[in-house]
């Protein structure tokens, strides 16, 4: 069941990527962002990461594609003219090349990972919140207090920059 | 496939009381708020209006679907569809009771229990705005728009002391589990204090509560349809069953809120007294509201509820008869006490969010906004360090 699911979301997960790229108009663009980042949710759920899922979800798909949705909104941006014209023959023939260009990458790292052990679904356990507040307190302490610090640098930064002239 | 079965049924029966009970809030809503205002409310449709969540159903559901020709189709379709499934789904991660057993059957009074189950809901009501957004976005109409940008700005700003106060809770338990929160809540201090989050973390629930109602678009802060400044604000170009999902939409968002809180605050099923005076109370309660029924029933006076108010206490009375009997049948005791002492509790709650609708003016959009970062924010915050420093004090 779960390779199923896995290939499902793999699935819809670059559907929307593409579908991210191909949209003219922002909101849409903004709206297949967000399948893409609840598809990898669910990815990370398969996988063991069921905190990381959660968090991805909030974080990602709540809370910064809420903003992205809302600033254009608020600028109301309308749909993208095209800015030059493509012709029929260029456009079949340009997906015909990225298809044989994505099946050369996919050789090439095939061919030069060393092999593997495919991934089990549910060998993972070590996704939960207690494991990796465990971690992040332990192993990773320093840089999770520098990306605090670098954080708040970004913070003041984005106040120092929208402030208003005194 | 057992498994399965029981699954099946439970989903079955949760959807069909969540789904009444979100019509008959509705009910409940407007006869509260016409009793505050001293008015009798819906009367017409059946005995004291009972029936009028029936009748508006079928009027929603036999309207026109009116699409204006000035929306953008997709979206304008989605939002609802988008606002109501993702408000009915924090339901499945609740936990309505303890584990029973009928038989050979051992199942749990919830849908699914997940590890991660307080960050599922958060993570939920954190994307529900997009049902709220594109539909203010997607209609094509001023109004609407700033309706939807008045909520996704609202509920980006309330979820921050939302979320803290709900860590502090968190932090005490130790868990993300609802299950394991609840039982943390049992037992009593002194003998007679119930062990509820509600007494140490009484900041968290003030503050929990008031950013419920600014997520669930209550008054006093229902800026995104204030009716005297946007129409009908984001749903102001729906009409039919799309109007009807952003309405039940908000109603189970209300119910998901208070079912939160309970079970984060108040102890969850736990009942409030130690268990042997627990076990009446219930019946005592039905007892007393069916002895007033009948007793306003038989009045001579009140000649239009000669056989509605009867009808109602013989009802009362058979359900305190069945909790009466229950005492000796212990499966059964286990499933009508939880589910007595949840739904009260809930009950509780939201007759709190409709006494406030029916209490306090709207705020303005620049208090609502100060409101949220330098008074609740803030003060979710000091409550956060607070329970930190404690429970790091005290344990070892």
């Amino acid at each position: 069941m779960t390779p199923i699911f896995f290939l499902v979301f793999a699935a819809f997960a670059v559907f929307c990527a593409i579908n991210l790229v191909v949209q003219t108009h922002p909101i849409a663009s903004a709206l297949s962002l967000i399948g893409v980042m609840g598809s990898l949710a669910v990815l990370y759920l398969q996988l063991g990461g069921e905190f990381i899922a959660a968090a991805q979800v909030i974080v990602y798909a709540g809370a910064i594609m809420v903003l992205f949705v809302f600033v254009i909104m608020l600028l109301n941006a309308g749909a993208e003219a095209p800015t030059f014209q493509v012709s029929r023959f260029v456009k079949y023939f340009g997906i015909l090349l990225l298809f044989g260009f994505l099946l050369l990458i996919s050789f090439l790292i095939q061919a030069t990972l060393p092999k593997a052990d495919g991934v089990v679904f549910g060998a993972f356990q070590g996704g939960t919140a207690l494991d990796i507040g465990r971690k992040l307190f332990t192993s990773y302490l320093l840089p999770f207090e520098v990306t605090s610090v670098l954080i708040l640098i970004a913070i003041v930064g984005a106040i120092v920059l929208a402030r208003k002239e005194v | 496939m057992n498994f399965f079965i029981i699954t099946l049924i439970k989903v079955a029966v949760v959807a069909f009381v969540l789904l009444t009970t979100l019509a008959y809030l509705q009910w409940i809503e407007r006869k509260v708020i016409a009793h505050v205002q001293l008015r009798v409310g819906p009367y017409r449709v059946g005995p004291h209006g009972l029936l009028q969540p029936l009748a508006d159903v079928v009027k929603l559901i036999t309207k026109e679907g009116l699409i204006p020709s000035h929306v953008n189709k997709l979206f304008y379709l989605m939002a609802p569809f988008v606002a109501v499934t993702l408000a009915l789904i924090s339901i499945s991660v609740l936990p309505f009771g303890p584990e029973i057993k009928i038989g050979p059957i051992d199942t749990w009074m919830q849908l699914t229990d997940l590890s991660i189950g307080i960050l599922f809901v958060l993570a939920v009501s954190s994307i529900g705005v997009y049902g709220v957004a594109l539909g203010g976005w997607a209609s094509n109409n001023k109004y609407s728009l700033l309706g939807g940008l008045r909520s996704s700005a609202q509920m980006i700003s309330y979820e921050l002391p939302l979320a803290i106060a709900v860590a502090a809770p968190l932090l005490l338990a130790n868990t993300l589990s609802f299950r394991e929160m609840v039982n943390y809540q049992s037992g009593y201090w002194l003998g007679f204090i119930p062990r509820w989050n509600l007494f140490p973390e009484i900041l968290g629930f003030i503050v929990f509560m008031i950013a419920g109602f600014a997520e669930t678009n209550r008054v006093p802060f229902d800026l995104p349809e204030a009716e005297n400044e946007l129409v009908a604000g984001f749903h102001t170009e729906y009409s039919s069953m799309n109007f009807a999902a952003f309405f039940m939409a908000e109603y189970s968002n209300m119910v998901t809120v208070t079912a939160v809180a309970t079970l984060l605050f108040l102890g969850g099923w736990q009942p409030p007294f130690p268990a042997p005076y627990s076990d009446v109370v219930p019946i005592l309660v039905f007892a007393a509201g069916g002895l007033i029924a009948l007793y306003h029933g038989l009045n001579p006076a009140r000649r239009m509820d000669k056989y509605t108010l009867p009808a109602t206490a013989l009802v009362f009375l058979g359900i305190a008869a069945i909790f009466g009997l229950s005492l000796f049948v212990p499966v059964l005791k286990t499933i009508l006490m939880a589910l007595f002492w949840f739904c009260g509790k809930i009950l509780v709650l939201l007759f709190v969010f409709i006494w406030v609708r029916a209490t306090l003016p709207r705020f303005r959009y620049d208090q609502l906004m100060r409101f949220a970062w330098t008074g609740l924010f803030p003060l979710a915050m000091f409550n956060l360090l607070a329970t930190g420093l404690i429970v790091a004090l005290t344990t070892k």
